[in-house]
């Protein structure tokens, strides 16, 4: 008796630790509510840094009747998952929310969830923005726009100068554009620097870090065609780039690190690449912390190869479930104006999407003090103007992130073969996205 | 103490009894009431808890397990048991389970064994032993994404300091998360760190409940220490060691930040998910990508049935071959 009650308990402990870890979260308050004196209420929800303190405390000064909960919601996988789950269930999300451009092209395929802003009066606002991007949060019949622009990530390449000038080649950045100005120029220089046998660092991170440029500046598509149908295997840009990074590993033109890991950090501690795509988001927000003060000055930016080209960049939308649609609409709208873009751009360095924005000298004469006074505002400016419109499709983050990006890296390495890695990229992702 | 108890009631008993029977038959059954069934209503709050917060998402569980169920398209379709029939076949479910296991393992055997020496040594007279045994479960204390992340940076491949280690004396640097076995090894290693304190100082608590006289015979009998430890002191906590065993076993199956964090906070697991966990490819499925519920909720009752099974197991093997020592 003794026996079975003790495995009974052990099988009730079992239960009960293995529920526990199972727990969920759920927002508290009571968003959208009307508060003392006729004020709404309006919860506003985004993720990483979108950069709108300043903003908020404009648009409350010009609307007193309107009060913003601005809550930062983490990093964007955490937050992606829950709004899903509140959209699902019909309650908690904000009453606007921040999208980022991976995600929004599946919003758009399931619309319902969101308010149609045309409906909201957004159509007079369609010109203030580069088509692709307002094409981009557009239903495909054109009749329901879910979503408002904010950044852009405009594309430039981002380099040492200090490091260029120990290997003999030329620091001035305009010089080096030209250098650069195609793709086979850039790795023609990247083999000129490793020639010169005066460096120990390697010309690129990883291999992988052209694939998003290249792809974007030479191709309508990605890795899903404009029905979402997957196409990573036939699109022949995506094999010409996997086929150069990797032919640019085995030259010993790359530093083999993984991008977003330790090592990829202590490789920009450690002066261990001299060249790097960056999009604008990057500059300020990724290359200058992770390389650390003591590299201040050291690096400079340059054009990207091949012209212009977009990486990243979010979106503003308003969920069907707010209960009310039209302050929140006015909220979003002010957001993605040339006051709310040029506001996030000296707070969070987030490009404007918006064309008066991207005309405006505040964002236009900026320079960054960290890239050796190089001017950031025309360099990243110039890259978004002629760009043309990629479609990503719905699980273009998820392939690329979690499929084709380590199968690559896994080829570099030299642990799979490029053959042997491509095909294992291919089914995987025909398995994720049958 | 418990004579002195047991001395009152006869001078009471010996009171001329009450004059209402009736009152006193009723206050009698009440009393019995109360030793009958208070303890259950003085443990109901927990089970009342769980059943709102723990039983029901289980059996939702269940029930959201037998639909298409996406939560980004909306999708909600009866499939009965088609999401089983699917993971029976998925080569990369049974890869996770064929990794969560192996780091189980890598991490629970080694884990407990060393907890027990540890111990073992804390059990005996010596200077600053609440200091020490405090010590030792500091590490339990910090905060598992902090360990993972350090961790991560000191099994780094080419900038860690273990690898940077092995180059100073000449050695070729591992790649910790391109090798499975390295990768595991790693994982292992910091469940390790947070949980050996930990078991130790339950197992420490188990030892103070032996009777010290129990040494000193055997130390009369000229027992070693050693053979004083096998024959005296695991016998003895033999349930304790049964309870982190099981305790290790839920932890262990349900391993998920340490792995995530090696992976720079991918759920992939490595390129080819070398140390993919059946916890992380359950995010995977259900909070990535299409938000595939049914599918998530059929991993995870699944998940759930292997920690029974082998909790259970665990508890057979160890209950016998623990046993086998005592006689």
């Amino acid at each position: 008796m003794r026996r079975r009650l003790r495995i009974a308990a052990a099988a009730v402990l079992a239960t009960g630790l293995a529920l526990g870890s199972a727990g969920c979260s759920k927002k508290n308050d009571d968003e959208g509510s009307t508060g003392e004196g006729g004020q709404v209420k309006l919860v506003l929800q985004t993720f990483q840094n979108f950069g709108y303190d300043q903003a908020i405390k404009d648009f409350e000064a010009a609307h007193p009747n309107i009060k913003v909960e601005h809550q930062k919601m983490g990093e964007l996988r955490d937050f992606q998952p829950k709004l899903v789950q509140w959209l699902a269930a019909g309650s908690g999300a904000g009453d606007v929310v921040g999208l980022e451009e991976g995600v929004l092209f599946g919003y758009v395929q399931n619309p319902d969830k969101f308010a149609n802003l045309l409906d909201l009066g957004a159509g007079e606002l369609k010109a203030n923005f580069p088509e692709w991007k307002w094409n981009n949060a557009l239903t495909p019949d054109g009749k329901k726009l879910i979503a408002l622009g904010t950044d852009v990530g405009g594309l430039a390449m981002c380099y040492r100068k200090d490091l260029f000038q120990q290997a003999g080649l030329p620091t001035d950045r305009d010089e080096v554009s030209k250098r650069i100005s195609t793709w086979q120029d850039y790795i023609a220089l990247g083999k000129e620097f490793k020639a010169s046998g005066k460096v120990k660092a390697a010309w690129l991170d990883s291999a992988t870090s052209l694939m998003q440029p290249y792809v974007m500046q030479n191709s309508e598509t990605f890795f899903f065609d404009k029905d979402n149908k997957f196409i990573g295997d036939t699109n022949p840009v995506i094999k010409q780039t996997w086929d150069m990074g990797l032919q640019m590993a085995k030259d010993g033109l790359t530093a083999k690190t993984q991008r977003w890991s330790a090592d990829w950090d202590g490789a920009f501690k450690n002066s261990a690449f001299a060249t790097l795509p960056c999009p604008s988001w990057m500059t300020e927000g990724v290359i200058a912390p992770k390389s650390g003060p003591a590299n201040s000055g050291k690096w400079d930016i340059a054009k990207i190869p091949g012209g212009g080209g977009n990486w990243g960049g979010s979106y503003l939308a308003v969920p069907a479930q707010t209960k009310h649609p039209k302050e929140a609409y006015e909220l979003a709208k002010y957001l993605t104006s040339k006051e709310g873009h040029l506001a996030a751009f000296k707070e969070a360095g987030a490009m404007p999407s918006d064309i008066a924005g991207l005309e405006d000298p505040a964002f236009k004469d900026k320079t960054s003090e960290y890239f050796s006074g190089a001017p950031t505002g025309k360099i990243f400016g110039e890259s978004v103007k002629n760009m043309k419109p990629v479609f990503l499709g719905a699980k273009h983050q998820q392939v690329w992130e979690t499929i084709f990006e380590p199968q690559m890296q896994a080829a570099e390495r030299g642990r799979l073969s490029s053959d042997a890695a491509w095909k294992k990229a291919v089914d995987e992702a025909k398995k994720a996205t049958s | 103490m418990s004579s002195t108890v047991r001395a009152v009631p006869p001078s009471r008993a010996g009171s001329p009894p009450p004059p209402a029977p009736l009152h006193r038959r009723r206050t009698y059954r009440l009393g019995r009431w109360d030793l009958k069934y208070s303890p259950y209503l003085y443990v109901a709050p927990f089970f009342v808890l769980f059943g709102v917060f723990g039983l029901f998402p289980v059996l939702y569980t269940v029930y959201v397990s037998l639909f298409d169920y996406e939560l980004l398209s909306g999708t909600r379709e009866f499939v009965g048991l088609e999401n089983y029939h699917l993971l029976m076949q998925d080569a990369q479910f049974w890869n996770a389970a064929y990794n969560t296991l192996g780091i189980f393992v890598l991490s629970t055997v080694p884990q407990l064994i060393v907890a027990l020496m540890l111990a073992n040594l804390l059990n005996r007279q010596m200077k600053a032993r609440t200091l020490l045994r405090m010590g030792v479960v500091i590490p339990n204390i910090t905060s598992v994404a902090a360990v993972g992340i350090i961790f991560a940076l000191i099994f780094a491949d080419r900038y860690g300091l273990i690898n940077w280690l092995l180059g100073t004396v000449g050695f070729d640097p591992i790649a910790w998360r391109d090798n499975r076995f390295a990768s595991w090894f790693a994982i292992a290693f910091m469940v390790d760190w947070r949980w050996t304190g930990y078991n130790a100082l339950i197992y420490l608590g188990a030892m103070q409940a032996i009777p010290k006289d129990l040494y000193e015979s055997a130390s009369l009998d000229g027992a070693s220490t050693w053979r004083q430890f096998w024959a005296i002191t695991v016998p003895l906590i033999r349930p304790t060691i049964l309870f982190t065993i099981i305790i290790s076993t839920i932890g262990g199956f349900q391993i998920f930040t340490e792995p995530l964090m090696y992976g720079n906070g991918l759920v992939r697991g490595g390129v080819d998910h070398q140390f993919q966990t059946l916890a992380m490819y359950i995010y995977e499925k259900t909070f990535t990508g299409n938000s595939e519920y049914g599918y998530g909720s059929a991993m995870s009752w699944l998940l759930f049935m292997m920690i029974i099974i082998f909790a259970l197991i665990n508890f057979a093997l160890v209950r016998r071959s623990v046993k086998g020592d005592k006689k």
